[in-house]
């Protein structure tokens, strides 16, 4: 009787193929972890897969992301992702941003990779790509990005008028 | 079978036969699923096979004998929770959907706005989310949930201080699902009568796992699902003190639950058709039965006692361990087959993903119990779940994987002696 051989975690690799050093480093030593009290723009986002809930807080000026920041607890995958796209996010204009975390969704196989932009603009986030071989994860990986998006929206939405 | 052998039990069971990432499959999830032997499975195929024909209608021999193993389950159903009477044994989709047709044909009939449901912290969100939708229905009829005690067992000087003359309905697990913490039943459902409130006990994880006794217990509901207890998914079982039963109203309309229809006469069918509208999950019904033969040839007794020498063993490995935080009561004689625990630092989602690298199969998150998530102040928890086919040597393979958990975020050496 055959059975599927690929399972989740697949065969090769393992878990450190999931688990790569730089991840573990942001879960570890965390980047741009609090409130940001001058932020005028901010979204909760949670899990409902684990309950898991993360809040971001952004300052938004001149149509970029002066400055931002993640509350919250979770998994390794969900910290470390928050970590790093606070990094990849902070100080760039809105329409980068996107096109960050449009290219960071591809990564993890969600979308196409139409006009997304190179690979660096993602920094650490590339050490993510593992998690797309475990379907389950791809929520936790994704919290903080779609949590910052709404976020943005919202204060768009607020603000009236787009870039 | 003379002596319990767990060993010789997993030969029953074609799943263990296969392996994951090369590695023998540990299955410590029995709390959301258990695994079903090879009787059940040639039950199921053997009824498509040969006997397949929808039930209460047909006069053709095949309907006749799908009807007979249909209603066959449900006399065996009645034997097994010892139940004198099985016309009071309806079949649901699962344990939700049973409660659901308790709040719905009973809790909408009978309560008011001024009556109280008391519930526990330990509620499965199956036993919580009814009785919320109720409550709105009921311009907001008050719901109470009993604390924990420090070791997380039920705090029944609580309970006995917030049953006050308004509460109408007590519903309680019968076992956490969460820590596995197996609450007094008998003595809640006699302070609860005294009360003259009445009682509905959620037995999705206590029923496949101890003896239960309807008439000793005293209920007035028990719901359960046959897939925790051996059978096929899709399939619930609802019990109910007969003469309540005859009181409730209709949960679903359609075929089956009639007598007979006119524009704007309708007049329902006998107990329990009245509440099986629509073409039930025959299949599945008729191969449960397999699986009541199962655990009955097993013993409940001796399934408890297989269960309680492998928590016993399991919370002496788990608490060796210096970054394993327990939950539940941690007494063996107070908690079934399942214990919760966290790691001190690696997250609960994370621990889940590198076990199952290891072929270990156990749940995270929050077990669809946020309420008791919160009463322990997490956000989720590990739980491994045991069930007759479980061993030592799988404890013993739950705790060399945790030992992984701390390779791979690099906590050995330093951070663990």
């Amino acid at each position: 009787m055959s059975q599927p051989e690929k399972l989740q975690g697949g065969a090769m690799g393992g878990v450190e193929d999931l688990y790569r050093e730089v991840i573990l480093d942001h879960f570890k030593a965390p980047k741009n972890r609090g409130v940001l009290p001058t932020a005028n723009a901010h979204a909760e986002g949670v899990n409902p897969l684990c309950g898991d809930q993360i809040s971001m807080t952004a300052l938004i000026e001149n149509d970029e992301v002066k400055d931002v920041k993640f509350a919250g607890h979770g998994c390794a995958i969900s910290q470390s992702a928050a970590s790093m796209l606070t990094q990849a996010v902070k100080g760039k204009p809105l329409s980068v941003v996107r096109q960050i975390t449009q290219a960071y969704k591809t990564l993890l196989g969600l979308g196409n990779s139409e006009g997304a932009p190179p690979p660096e603009a993602l920094g650490d986030l590339i050490s993510l790509e593992g998690v797309k071989k475990y379907p389950v994860r791809i929520k936790c990986a994704l919290l903080s990005c779609n949590t910052l998006l709404q976020g943005i929206e919202d204060f768009l939405n607020k603000r009236g008028g787009r870039p | 079978m003379n002596t319990f052998d767990p060993k010789l039990i997993r030969k029953d069971f074609p799943i263990f036969e296969r392996t994951i990432n090369g590695k023998p499959i540990v299955y410590l999830d029995s709390a959301a699923t258990t695994q079903k032997p090879e009787a059940v499975i040639e039950a199921l195929a053997s009824f498509y096979r040969r006997t397949n024909a929808n039930i209460h209608r047909g006069v053709y021999a095949l309907a006749e004998e799908a009807t007979d193993l249909y209603e066959g389950t449900r006399a065996r159903m009645a034997r097994f929770i010892h139940s004198p009477t099985s016309h009071n044994i309806i079949f649901t989709r699962n344990t939700t959907e049973s409660i659901n047709l308790v709040a719905h044909s009973w809790g909408r009939k009978f309560l008011k706005k001024d009556d109280e449901i008391l519930l526990t912290d330990l509620e499965h969100h199956a036993n919580f989310v009814p009785w919320y939708l109720l409550s709105k229905d009921k311009q907001g009829m008050p719901r109470h949930s009993v604390p924990l005690t420090k070791d997380h067992r039920l705090d029944m000087d609580a309970f006995k201080k917030m049953l006050t003359p308004q509460v109408k309905l007590v519903a309680v697990t019968g076992m956490s699902n969460v820590l596995g913490t197996i609450t007094p039943l008998k003595e809640i459902i006699r302070i609860a009568h005294a009360n003259h409130s009445l009682v509905l006990v959620d037995g999705a994880q206590s029923v496949p796992h101890l003896q239960t006794d309807v008439v000793d217990l005293d209920c007035d509901f028990l719901a359960f699902s046959a897939h925790k207890m051996l059978g096929p998914t899709g399939v619930g079982v609802l019990w109910v003190r007969p003469e309540i039963l005859e009181q409730m109203d209709p949960f679903l309309g359609g075929g089956e639950m009639i007598s007979t229809v006119q524009m704007d006469d309708i007049t329902w069918a006998d107990l329990p058709y009245k509440f099986e509208a629509g073409t039930p999950n025959f299949a599945d019904v008729a191969a449960f039965s397999k699986a009541l033969d199962y655990l009955e040839k097993l013993g409940m007794d001796a399934i408890r006692s297989h269960e309680k020498g492998l928590v016993r063993y399991a919370l002496k490995r788990l608490s060796e361990l210096p970054d394993i935080v327990l939950y539940g009561p941690s007494d063996p004689e107070l908690q079934g087959g399942a214990i919760s625990f966290n790691h001190k630092i690696v997250h609960a989602h994370d621990v889940g993903t590198i076990l199952s690298e290891q072929g270990v199969c156990i749940r995270v998150g929050h077990h669809c119990a946020q309420p008791l998530m919160k009463a322990l102040g997490v956000s989720s928890t590990a739980r491994a779940s045991f069930y007759i086919y479980n061993t030592e040597e799988d404890v013993d393979a739950l705790v060399k994987a945790l030992g992984r958990v701390d390779q791979v975020f690099g906590l050995t050496g330093a951070k663990r002696k």
